[in-house]
């Protein structure tokens, strides 16, 4: 067992887990933003470099902090470190350049793209970002790709999380898609625009934190905060059959897996409950989805939906705002 | 309690001689009446003359088009969702090839739908939109004989090429340090 404090805030956990682990079981205003890191993917992590964190004691024994910032999703605890995060200006400060890098080449595209409201690098820009961007050059275009008939490529939106080829790796059996080319023009992309048709390969869009690999068949139909999750399951003989559907009125929109509170997928769902099954008698629906308070998402009178068996959706009242707990 | 100094308090009490004549009242009267016969009109005739709008005056909303004559709402949905009354609805399309002369990005509002019977001219609208595609203008919403010619559609809303509405008063600009 490894006593850790980050923030002030000290928690025992077992050997082996990383700063970034520690961090989350305390919980959620101790824990550092993540792009490329995901709890489901093995080896996942270390690449975009936003959850720096500096270490101003080493460890009991070798109480020396660590000369530079280092990524907590890569770094295991030792027994009596101290970890700043949000205390440490030198965090702030990195993180800002960080999110700096990444909006290197990212477009401004929020309005057209359909991750708005539910982006992890819109978050983090709006916490951790300045609003202003100093480059003077032009940023890096290509054109949409097509995965299939149901996934969207949009490589200008991309940041390089290499989470989709992880899934790629992990989840299907077989990969047809990859990074090509090295350092500025590495862009994910498949040979000769391979088509992908895993059952397992709309999960692409889930793990994507940005808006580089959307659902076809949500393409500007609705943006996310018109629109209202609810948890419902199936009988799947592929996947778990465990989802949201993001309804509008009567009508799904959209299924992607549950998600938990760090924007995650706990499990990975197929093709068919996320494409084909569409329709509220193809679901037995267990209830609202947990929005964060502060989401857009629950913009959108969002409390006003009630819990298991009560729920139906002709009860849904969009004017009558009553008083709920929080999610 | 004492708002204003100007209450009288009221006595009954016998009235004099001259105030039982009435004719000084009467006369007091009837000059301040006269007067306002010599005094500028409050009033104007209005519909051939109109009154000057202040620059911030919230009326009829437009949509704007940019320099080209392509239209500037991407129907990104912050209009919609800033809007406290709900008044604002939209449904997007994707640009085909060959309107890239109609629409400024690749998706556009097919439909856009503003209720002026919910409309509180609050003008957050116009404040929420990121691509300065809506703002309220200085026109005033005309009257209707049904509850549903006042859901406004683009056939409306939006600006005809040929005839701008200029809304340089309103437009505002932000310094970001």
């Amino acid at each position: 067992m490894a006593k850790v404090t980050i923030d002030g805030k000290t928690i025992e956990v077992a050997d082996g887990t990383t700063i970034l682990q520690a961090a989350r079981m305390i919980g959620p205003d101790v824990a550092p933003p993540t792009m490329c890191y995901h709890s489901k993917l093995k080896t996942s992590g270390g690449y975009c470099r936003t959850c720096l964190v500096e270490v101003t004691k080493g460890s009991e024994k070798d109480p020396r902090p660590m000369p530079k910032l280092v990524a907590s999703c890569r770094t295991n605890v030792m027994d009596g470190m101290e970890v700043g995060n949000l205390t440490s200006p030198k965090v702030i400060e990195a993180r800002k350049g960080v999110v700096e890098f990444l909006l290197l080449n990212h477009p401004l595209d929020c309005p057209i793209c359909d991750q708005a409201g539910e982006c992890h690098l819109q978050d983090l820009g709006y916490e951790h970002g300045s609003a202003k961007t100093r480059t003077d050059f032009e940023r890096r275009t290509f054109e949409k790709i097509s995965l299939g008939d149901k996934i969207q490529l949009h490589m200008t939106r991309c940041i390089l999380c290499y989470r989709c080829v992880k899934v790629a790796d992990q989840i299907t059996d077989n990969r047809v898609h990859g990074v090509l080319n090295r350092g500025d023009h590495s862009e994910i992309s498949t040979y000769i625009e391979n088509v992908i048709d895993n059952d397992f390969s709309g999960n692409v869009i889930d793990v994507c934190p940005v808006g580089a690999l959307t659902d076809k068949t949500f393409r500007f139909k609705s943006r996310v905060w018109f629109t209202k999750p609810v948890c419902a399951h199936r009988n799947c003989d592929k996947c778990s059959g465990k989802v949201h559907l993001w309804y509008k009125g009567e009508e799904v929109l959209r299924v992607t897996g549950r998600k938990d509170q760090w924007g995650e997928v706990e499990e990975f769902i197929c093709n068919t409950c996320r494409f084909d099954k569409k329709k509220t008698s193809d679901w037995e629906i267990d209830g609202p989805a947990p929005v964060n308070r502060h989401s857009v998402i629950s913009a959108n009178h969002y409390q006003t939906l009630k819990m298991g068996s009560e729920f139906k959706l002709n009860d849904v009242k969009p004017l009558s705002i009553t008083e709920g707990e929080g999610s | 309690m004492q708002l204003t100094n100007r209450s009288k308090v009221v006595v009954k009490k016998e009235m004099t001689f001259v105030e039982k004549l009435y004719l000084p009242a009467i006369f007091s009267g009837l000059s301040i009446t006269i007067k306002h016969l010599f005094k500028k009109k409050a009033t104007l005739r209005y519909p051939e003359v109109t009154r000057e709008f202040a620059p911030v005056y919230r009326g009829m909303h437009v949509l704007k088009r940019d320099e080209q004559g392509r239209e500037n709402c991407t129907a990104c949905g912050l209009c919609a969702v800033a809007c406290p009354a709900e008044a604002i609805t939209m449904d997007a399309a994707e640009r085909n090839k060959g309107e890239e002369n109609l629409y400024r990005e690749e998706k556009y509002a097919a439909k856009y739908e503003i209720n002026m019977l919910r409309c509180i001219y609050c003008g957050l609208c116009e404040e929420a939109c990121p691509k300065d595609a809506i703002y309220l203008t200085d026109r005033i919403v005309h009257s209707e004989y049904t509850r549903g010619k006042f859901v406004f559609g683009k056939d409306v809303l939006v600006e005809k090429v040929d005839e701008r509405i200029d809304i340089t008063k309103r437009k505002k600009t932000y310094k970001i340090d």
